[in-house]
């Protein structure tokens, strides 16, 4: 089969009617929202340390960002919380937990001096997975791993479906009462990328936490990962958690 | 070449439909994808400038010692350098900003307030200082004995 030069110029110039508008569109789509130049994305990478030997369970934290996130009081929800361990005998594979309000108004005592247990408190908060379960479940792409690692929520897309909620292995995730879309702890986005700590770290009378930035080489972090004992949750999970924590107990959940 | 495109009438008219098809499906795309998606990944990149757009309500302890040189400096070097002013003082970025404007900072109810860290409980850290209030001068007022900004410096007699 021969093709003319008539057919071959009209063939192509129906071929261009056709592409032109694909040409167009990619173009729109690579011109992206622009971000405030002063915070570079690629320069960050962001955890945190919990030091679970100097949390005093004052809650200092969780009314911290209650205040700052503006997190519901009624229904009363948190985004971050505290859990108090009470281990009889030392180590068991069922310990007694309890956070009542999440640790809100700090803990009234429960377990006596010298009762052959072990209590301790675990603050928690959303891990900022690097491989999230809860992202890559979200059906409309309204929750994200961000480059500079933090896990985001879109309310503009968010659909309310729930399917992040049940994802998260660490319980992180509420559907916001108000706006019917899912909330998290999203390590104070709009302070860190201005050069702030967050809300719960500011609050924290004893350092039991500390925001990290893993690509800053001066950061403390790097020497305190290699001189302390370092633990994730739930490190079956696969899930990337970029939450590290210090004398975490092989009990807690 | 004429006998194959013999009776191609159909087959124009089907390419001219499929492309209108994919056309319209294109105009669609593009109206209805928002701006920047899939610039990071599958989603929308806006959405990072929306996390970023909350207004903070903990100025940080910078912004405090710009002002407060006085108590800045007393912290310094005891017990209590680490700790944060807003962690007693509650968020007061509002107060940062213009320190006129309402509502003005609160003295936190000192036997109230120390007792929220300093009330005895097992699950603490058995370094952590603790005291129970029954027993230890019960009624009196923390500040009394203890400077909050430096418990440790200069005792009081």
């Amino acid at each position: 089969m021969t093709i003319g030069r008539r057919e071959f110029l009209i063939g192509a110039g129906k071929l261009l009617i056709v592409t032109a508008p694909a040409a167009a569109y990619l173009e729109a789509m690579a011109a992206g929202t622009e971000i405030e130049p002063a915070y570079k994305m690629a320069d960050h990478y962001w955890g945190m340390i919990v030091d679970i030997e100097k949390c005093i369970g004052c809650g200092n934290c969780v009314r911290a960002d209650k205040a700052e996130n503006g997190v519901p009081m009624e229904p009363f929800y948190f985004r971050t919380w505290v859990e108090r361990y009470h281990i009889e005998g030392g180590w068991s594979e069922h310990p007694e937990v309890d956070s009542p309000n999440g640790g809100y108004d700090g803990f009234p005592e429960k377990y006596a001096v010298g009762d052959a247990g072990k209590s301790f408190f675990v603050p928690k908060l959303c891990n900022q997975c690097a491989h999230s379960p809860c992202t890559q479940v979200c059906p409309v792409g309204a929750t994200f791993e961000t480059p500079d690692g933090a896990v985001l929520v879109d309310k503009t897309y968010c659909l309310g479906c729930r399917y992040c909620v049940q994802a998260c292995p660490y319980g992180c995730r509420y559907i916001h009462p108000q706006t019917n879309t899912v909330d998290k702890c999203n390590l104070c986005y709009h302070r860190i990328t201005k050069g702030l700590t967050t809300a719960c770290c500011e609050a924290c009378p004893t350092g039991a936490r500390q925001l990290v930035d893993l690509k800053n080489p001066k950061d403390p972090v790097h020497e305190y990962l290699r001189t302390h004992k370092i633990q994730v949750l739930k490190p079956q999970m696969a899930t990337g958690a970029k939450v590290y924590y210090n004398g975490l107990d092989g009990s807690v959940r | 070449m004429q006998k194959f495109l013999k009776d191609k009438e159909h087959l124009v008219r089907l390419a001219a439909l499929f492309a209108a098809g994919f056309v319209l499906f294109l105009a669609a795309k593009t109206l209805l994808v928002p701006k920047g998606f899939g610039l990071y990944g599958h989603y929308r990149a806006g959405a990072l400038a929306d996390n970023r757009a909350r207004p903070i309500s903990f100025a940080g302890r910078a912004a405090c010692g710009e002002c407060h040189t006085d108590k800045r400096d007393e912290i310094q070097g005891g017990k209590h350098a680490g700790i944060g002013c807003e962690a007693c003082h509650g968020p007061l970025a509002k107060h940062a900003e213009d320190p006129s404007s309402d509502p003005k900072p609160v003295k936190p109810d000192p036997r109230k307030l120390c007792l929220t860290c300093h009330l005895a409980n097992v699950a603490k850290p058995v370094k952590f200082p603790q005291i129970d209030p029954k027993a230890h001068f019960e009624g009196n007022p923390c500040a009394g004995c203890h400077s909050p900004h430096a418990p440790d410096k200069e005792p009081k007699t």
